[in-house]
């Protein structure tokens, strides 16, 4: 019985740690977004900076996947 | 990691998700131990071999007008190339055969995992934790053989405030010492999270078996969910590499040059 309430916390806790993945999406969709707005406005420099985009993207991203992995320890590892 | 308990009793989950990244030994079934060859090992040797391939056996005629397998081996070189030479500058192109391994590994590795049955070598954190620590160990000792302790100003940026200085000096140093762990887990974390999609997708495509009437409905979009992501993870796995590269230039362009 103890041993289900604990693993009931555990899958709680997993499904709530995804909520993070929704931030992460918020980065990403905003860095994207005013990478678009900025290019449409000058398009001869977005070639350039599409490096710069990725990096942005990465960042944003790494904090969402921080989130998965919390959820995978919490199903896997406790 | 998975064990078998999970959604055996169901109907419909045959198979857990993550039972894909399984590491199992190739002969046999005892326990796997360092020598264990494992079907890491195979999809490891084969992302090499098919490298080996492109890069050797493609641009073997050396060809004024290349064939198609030397156009692409080109393409590759001139991509990482002008990648480091954008990011981490002339001097960066020292360690350009390092980036190129690097590309082409998780290129190849992420692309061969796609195939079906395949084992994707780079959604284990233990592997990907390796290239990352191989990056921070190079990027540091680069930073501090070419800088000495003058290395140690990427951490006090200059052009703030002078109050603000040591704040920012302690997010700095934290912040340097997460990069190996935010650099692997995002490849390891990306790999796992699609290929975890895909198979749970493909544990709906047969409900059709189970029920007729749900099955009309479920079955046809599950099996365009496959396609769809599948793509997607096409796209992924390309970026992610693309994006560990990426990321390996700008740490070896603070090395190279810390000053803000």
């Amino acid at each position: 019985m103890e041993g289900d309430i604990v693993q009931m916390g555990a899958y709680i806790g997993a499904g709530l740690a995804c909520m993070g993945m929704g931030g992460a999406a918020i980065g990403v969709g905003n860095v994207a977004g005013n990478f678009l707005a900025g290019a449409l406005r000058n398009p001869s420099a977005a070639g350039g900076q599409t490096a710069t985009l990725f990096i942005g993207i990465a960042f944003a991203e790494a904090l969402g996947i921080f989130s998965f992995l919390v959820a995978l320890l919490l199903m896997f590892a406790v | 990691m998975a064990t078998e308990a999970h959604g055996a009793a169901e109907p419909g989950l045959v198979f857990h998700p993550m039972d894909q990244f399984m590491v199992k030994p190739l002969f046999g079934e005892g326990a796997v131990g360092i020598f264990t060859l494992t079907n890491v090992t195979l999809w490891m040797a084969l992302t090499v071999a098919a490298i080996f391939a492109l890069l050797v056996l493609g641009t073997a005629g050396r060809a004024t007008i290349p064939s198609r397998t030397q156009s692409i081996a080109e393409l590759a070189y001139d991509f990482v190339r002008k990648m480091v030479e954008d990011v981490a500058g002339k001097d960066g192109l020292v360690f350009f055969p390092y980036i190129m391994t690097l590309f082409l590994f998780i290129l190849f590795a992420n692309v061969l995992g796609l195939l079906p049955m395949a084992f994707t070598t780079t959604s284990h954190i233990a592997v990907t934790a390796v290239l990352a620590m191989m990056v921070f160990l190079t990027v540091t000792i680069v930073g501090f053989v070419r800088h000495g302790a003058g290395f140690l100003s990427l951490f006090w940026v200059s052009s703030a405030p002078l109050p603000l200085r040591p704040v920012l000096a302690l997010i700095e140093v934290i912040s340097y010492f997460v990069r190996p762990v935010s650099h692997s887990i995002r490849l390891a974390g990306n790999m796992m999270a699609g290929h975890a999609v895909v198979k749970v997708f493909a544990a709906f495509a047969p409900m059709i078996i189970i029920s007729t009437g749900i099955g009309l409905l479920v079955t046809p979009l599950s099996i365009l969910a496959i396609a769809t992501i599948y793509a997607l993870e096409l796209l992924v796995a390309f970026i992610q590499a693309y994006v560990f590269t990426i990321l390996t230039c700008v740490y070896l362009k603070d090395a190279l040059h810390p000053h803000h």
